[in-house]
């Protein structure tokens, strides 16, 4: 794939309205203007961005409790997830969900899925009924390092692969598992090796560099919408910021940290761009200022709006009752 | 007691859940059903045999074991347009599907703001007595019905399984089945075409005067034993199937205890913490002021079911022991 056709501009003004909103949110939560905690995508934004710049709004994501990211870069609007943040009606899940549930299917993005693992057999569901259904839609499940050790994995995968079902399994391998490393829960270097188990393609990515990831997706995407089924793409990553606002990250060092942070995908991609003559500081600069005045508009529309009423603590625990299609037989 | 109407004949009760499947799958193509040993064995009980046939094995779907990843991924195609029926083969592997179950199928609606919905049906089997010991023999319903968001179905009757299994099928929420496996030979009067019957609508399959008992699947016949025993000795015992324990239909409970002032429920899930607790506190708060005696209990001894045919019938309750409570509680001992 030639660089000419990576859409690199959009992908890097998802990967900076994904860090932006972060650290936006972060600033706020310090602040004590939001409730619960936060797990923070904060450099991790080229896995969402390379994966899902592929997806439509009719494909699928599915996501876990780092789910801001994914929901951005799936098309979810940044005011509909702050005002979630925020426990406002106007959030995406009603206030219902919060920061560890965001999601609009109206864009295909699921509402997050926060049981580690839990999203990878019904993604696959996901998968079975676009194929029942005659459509070429593609579902990505989203997870962990962590969540490649659940049974839900492994059944997931399994049934997957062999219904040949339309889905891409994104691995986020950040290294840590909350504060366990990836050294002490696995015995394999790669986790993309699981693959070959269930007998679909296990791909290993770098996904600090968006377009490598974008280049792995594509092909994942392209032959789940071929009906040749799944593919698990590894991609290693890192965390910058504590597994959540509770975390002081004692399990790992200041100069890991650093060393990560030198390779910030955002940056790198950034620098990328100039030298190939893409962007220039002040195109960038651009850039950034109008990545701040969306995040500004979400934020102030998630002040300005109205808190659920106490009524819908009640609200869609069921379905309303359809018409049914008989009257009651019972003589 | 419901008397069906036209075209009623005499079907078992695995014929008529087969019935209520083969129905739906020929009204609605997005029904699919999903679980171990469903296609090409028809389930180790033969409810579903001939489904294969009929719909193909893009329908009617073998899994491998794994019930928490074939029950994840109903939860999954249920969101997206299909209609599964998850079929676990015994109550007891509800354990392995929990999550899907509890935290994503029964919650999906409320956590989306109501954008989602999982019109999901779990069947899955329930009852003690099959000589099956303690993984393969317990009555799970009560872990359901106090999840918020799953509706829990416990049909007795022949009639009752087709009407409320076409219910589920239809219905836009996550329902669990629960059909008694010693019950799958019994006999009974339903109709060959369409009917359906609502959620949340209790039966009086016996009216009495008495004493209420309140009983649920093959309790219902242990009822109805404990009932014709009573009336040899003048006691008019009324017998109320609620049919669905969410929703629950309390009205009928509580007019039934107002009206005979003695009341007992009978379940085969364990007793404590459990169905027979919750619908007898609902006697206590609605008939209170009516309630000549306590409202009693009876359920499956607080024990694993043990394999020993004798221990394990002592674990639950029988005609003979709800006729004594029902004796007891009417001061005719």
């Amino acid at each position: 794939m030639s660089n000419a056709s990576i859409p690199l501009l959009d992908m890097y003004r998802t990967m900076l309205l994904i860090l932006r909103f972060e650290e936006r949110c972060n600033y706020i939560f310090m602040q004590g203007r939001i409730p619960s905690t936060l797990h923070l995508y904060i450099g991790q934004e080229a896995v969402a961005t390379g994966v899902c710049t592929h997806l439509g709004h009719d494909d699928y994501a599915l996501s876990t409790h780092r789910p801001h990211g994914h929901a951005i870069a799936k098309g979810v609007a940044p005011r509909a997830i702050m005002a979630e943040l925020f426990a406002k009606k106007t959030g995406c899940c009603q206030a219902k969900g919060g920061s560890m549930h965001v999601g609009d299917i109206s864009v295909g993005m699921f509402p997050a899925i926060a049981i580690v693992g839990a999203n990878i057999p019904i993604a696959a569901g996901v998968g079975l009924a676009a194929k029942r259904l005659g459509t070429d839609r593609v579902a990505v499940a989203f997870f962990g390092d962590g969540a490649a050790n659940e049974g839900a994995f492994h059944e997931g995968l399994n049934m997957a692969s062999i219904w040949d079902l339309p889905v891409v399994y994104v691995c986020e391998n950040n290294l840590y598992a909350a504060s366990t490393p990836v050294s002490v829960a696995f015995r394999i270097e790669d986790i993309a090796d699981r693959a070959a188990a269930y007998g679909m393609p296990g791909v290993v990515v770098d996904g600090n560099d968006v377009e490598a990831v974008y280049e792995a997706a594509g092909e994942a995407i392209a032959r789940a919408r071929r009906g040749e089924g799944p593919t698990l793409i590894e991609c290693k990553t890192y965390r910058l910021c504590g597994h959540s606002r509770s975390d002081p990250r004692t399990y790992r060092s200041k100069e890991e940290e650093v060393l990560w942070e030198e390779n910030d995908p955002i940056s790198s991609l950034g620098e990328r761009l100039k030298r190939m003559g893409l962007a220039t500081d002040q195109s960038l600069a651009a850039i950034e200022q109008e990545v701040v005045d969306l995040i500004d508009e979400a934020v102030a529309f998630a002040e300005d709006s109205p808190a659920p009423e106490p009524i819908d603590t009640l609200n869609h625990v069921f379905y309303p009752h359809q018409a049914y299609e008989t009257a009651e037989g019972e003589g | 007691m419901s008397t069906p109407s036209t075209n009623s004949r005499e079907v078992t009760f695995g014929e008529a859940i087969r019935e209520a499947l083969v129905e739906e799958m020929r009204r609605d193509p997005n029904v699919i059903i999903m679980g171990e040993d469903v296609a090409e064995a028809g389930t180790p009980f033969k409810v579903l045999s001939g489904l294969v046939e009929e719909f193909g094995t893009e329908r009617v779907i073998d899994t491998p074991i794994s019930e928490a990843g074939f029950t994840g991924l109903a939860v999954g195609a249920a969101m997206t347009g299909m209609r599964p029926v998850v079929d676990i083969m015994f109550g007891d592997f509800l354990a392995l599907t929990m999550d899907q179950v509890a935290n994503q199928a029964a919650k999906v609606h409320y956590m989306s703001g109501g954008k989602l919905s999982v019109p999901l049906v779990i069947r899955t089997t329930m009852g003690a007595s099959r000589r099956s010991a303690a993984q393969h023999s317990q009555s799970l319903h009560a872990w359901l019905s106090h999840i918020p968001g799953l509706k829990v179905v416990l049909p007795s009757t022949p009639y009752d399984a087709k009407g409320l299994l076409k219910t589920a099928v239809r219905d836009d929420n996550p329902v669990a089945f629960f059909e008694d496996k010693m019950m799958y030979k019994l006999r009974g009067q339903a109709p060959a075409g369409d009917y359906i019957i609502p959620f949340g609508v209790a039966d009086i399959k016996r009216e009495g005067t008495d004493i209420t008992v309140v009983a649920t699947s093959s309790m219902v016949h242990v009822a109805l034993g404990a009932a014709r025993l009573l009336e040899e000795i003048g006691i008019s015992a009324e017998v109320i199937d609620p049919r669905t324990t969410v929703p629950l239909d309390t009205q009928t409970i509580i007019e039934s205890a107002r009206k005979t002032s003695r009341a007992i429920v009978v379940d085969e899930g364990y007793e404590g913490y459990g169905v027979t607790a919750e619908i007898a506190s609902v006697i206590a708060d609605g008939a209170f002021y009516y309630l000549d005696a306590p409202v009693k209990r009876m359920g499956a001894m607080h024990v694993p079911v043990p394999f020993s045919p004798p221990l394990e019938d002592s674990t639950i309750p029988t005609q003979v022991s709800v006729a004594e409570m029902a004796k007891t509680l009417c001061g005719k001992v």
